[in-house]
């Protein structure tokens, strides 16, 4: 073998050291990532490292898989090929750590079941298959309504609720569920203003509590502001970093192609040169 | 209401009460899932099953019965999977296409063969035989403190309160992973809970509940049960704990008030014969749930998009 080939091979063999010592740190780590639901696949071969500690927006156009990364890194949906770790260890011995905000769409809002009662679903871990609903759990419960201000709503049925007010009972599930890792799915989606601003708030919040937040983000225009990294795909992993490396329009342009509308690059082009 | 109801009426009623209870748990949380046509699926396909095990063993006995069901649903079951998942078309349509086909075929199969002795026809798939399961040896209500009474039950009677009583303990243990699960399925399969197996169990404790109904009451009531009462009960509440209460509330009523308008209904309307029991339990049940539709406290938000 020759000297350049060994220094390679070194070379090859630290970066996988480092590769994995970073997924050790991180608080979610996807590689090669492949997930399909017919004949061509919806995620192909995404890598992407989730740091403690940060908001991170993943980032793309419809269709760019975005929803379906989520599930297939939470196991929800079958993964063709794949790894993923949390907090260094596998996802079935970490699954305590890790809460799950799922489009709001996802679910019938007209099952019979109370405000209260979903947010007590995310003590489902601690009750068990009969615990007993204790004044203790339903105070914690009343506590996660109260940081998105929906403490009134507590008792109404769930199909009463706006659109808005449904994704922040959604908010407060993952929030009883006290974990360290948040992924949420298009948590701002048709929600209002209002409510837009009571979940970046929270999601603000839960970052300065030293925990990880990972949301789906359709709308360009917050990134920057509500954000400190994000993950660009479309199908396949394009850019992945800071906020302000990584959100370049370059990187958007190739994200989205041609079916960007230009004026949002034009202004990131003008304020990159700025 | 003495002898004479003990030995007549009261199995027929007893049996059909816990048919409908035993068909309406599951039939909650189907209705909830979008499934509700399952046990309508399988209400159809034990019909095959039933014939088949017939023309193998020769004799009706109930466990050949039992058994020829219980395989023709898993069969079905399976069929339903694949057609599903190698026609790329959704589950509704792909339970049609097997359910009426296993049907189809259970019907030629017992027009073809030789069945014409034994009590094992169209019309007994469909309304089963309420009101023959009557309790010979009783003589009053104290035949049920008399062993040798008790031991002459029908056999349908200890079967069929056999699986209202597992469905119901069933139930009553993993109502939180079903609830879960049935409201947020990614969301339960992020907490670990097994949410495939919990479909399927619930699907197998339908088929089971469908299959032990069917043999007393035939398919009308079992399809009637899966849907009405738990359709009626949702109009009822706001509260999934509440709903389930009332589907066996209303289960029950429409049991009981179904198999009197059908023995005495029709002679209080001056004609000499009665009606079939299953038949009138089946239109009671719509009957109620027409009535909800009408007047309950939260029939609004029917059809009615979500804000």
């Amino acid at each position: 073998m020759q000297a350049r080939d060994r220094i390679e091979l070194v070379a090859d063999r630290e970066a996988e050291a480092e590769a994995r010592a970073e997924a050790a740190r991180a608080a979610m780590a996807l590689r090669a990532i492949t997930v399909s639901y017919g004949e061509s696949p919806a995620v192909f071969s995404v890598d992407a490292t989730f740091p403690r500690d940060s908001l991170i927006a993943i980032v793309g156009p419809n269709g760019a898989g975005k929803s379906t990364l989520l599930k297939a890194a939470l196991g929800i949906v079958p993964r063709l090929s794949g790894t993923v770790t949390v907090f260094g260890a596998p996802l079935e011995r970490a699954r305590a750590r890790v809460a799950y905000v799922p489009q709001r769409a996802s679910v019938d809002w007209d099952f019979p079941t109370r405000v209260i009662d979903v947010v007590l679903m995310g003590l489902y871990r601690e009750l068990g298959l009969l615990g007993f609903v204790r004044a203790s759990h339903r105070e914690r419960a009343l506590a996660c309504l109260a940081r998105v201000g929906m403490t009134d709503f507590a008792d109404r049925q769930i199909g009463q609720l706006s659109g808005g007010q449904q994704q922040r009972v959604f908010l407060a599930r993952a929030l009883a569920q006290d974990a360290d890792l948040y992924l949420l799915d298009e948590p701002f989606a048709g929600v209002d203003a209002a409510t837009e601003k009571a979940i970046i708030d929270v999601l603000k919040a839960l970052k300065a509590e030293a925990r990880t937040v990972v949301c789906v983000h359709h709308d360009l225009a917050t990134v920057t502001a509500y954000f400190d990294r994000v993950l660009l795909i479309n199908t396949r992993r394009i850019a992945e970093g800071p906020v302000a490396t990584a959100f370049t329009a370059e990187n958007l342009q190739a994200t989205y192609g041609g079916r960007l509308a230009s004026a949002h690059i034009d202004q990131l082009r003008l304020s990159e040169q700025g | 209401m003495g002898a004479d109801f003990v030995q007549l009426s009261l199995t027929p009623i007893l049996i059909g009460v816990l048919a409908a209870i035993a068909c309406a748990l599951p039939g909650n949380f189907l209705i909830l899932r979008r499934q509700a046509l399952i046990g309508d699926a399988i209400s159809h396909v034990v019909l095959p099953g039933i014939v088949v095990a017939f023309l193998v063993t020769g004799s009706l006995a109930s466990l050949p019965m039992l058994l020829g069901a219980a395989g023709a649903s898993l069969i079905a079951v399976l069929l339903i999977e694949t057609i599903r998942r190698l026609g790329r078309i959704e589950p509704g349509a792909a339970m049609g296409v097997v359910f009426t086909a296993m049907f189809a075929g259970g019907v030629l199969l017992l027009e073809q063969s030789d069945t014409s002795g034994v009590h094992l026809d169209v019309e007994h798939a469909l309304m089963g035989n309420l009101e023959s399961l009557i309790w010979f040896d009783a003589t009053g209500w104290s035949s049920l403190l008399d062993p040798v009474a008790l031991a002459s039950l029908p056999p349908e009677l200890p079967r069929i309160a056999l699986v209202a009583a597992l469905i119901t303990v069933l139930m009553l243990v993993f109502w939180r992973p079903l609830k879960l699960s049935t409201f947020d399925e990614g969301f339960a399969a992020t907490l670990g809970l097994p949410v495939r197996l919990i479909g399927l169990a619930l699907v197998a404790a339908s088929a089971v509940a469908a299959v032990a109904a069917f043999d007393a009451v035939g398919s009308i009531i079992v399809i009637a049960m899966f849907i009405c009462p738990p359709a009626t009960a949702r109009l009822m509440t706001e509260r999934l704990e509440h709903q389930v209460a009332w589907s066996t509330g209303f289960a029950a009523l429409s049991a009981v008030l179904g198999y009197v308008l059908a023995g005495y209904g029709p002679l209080w309307l001056g004609s000499a014969h009665a009606v079939s029991a299953a038949g009138m339990i089946a239109t009671v049940s719509g009957l109620m749930l027409a009535a909800a539709c009408l007047a309950a406290p939260h029939r609004r938000r029917i059809g009615q998009p979500s804000a």
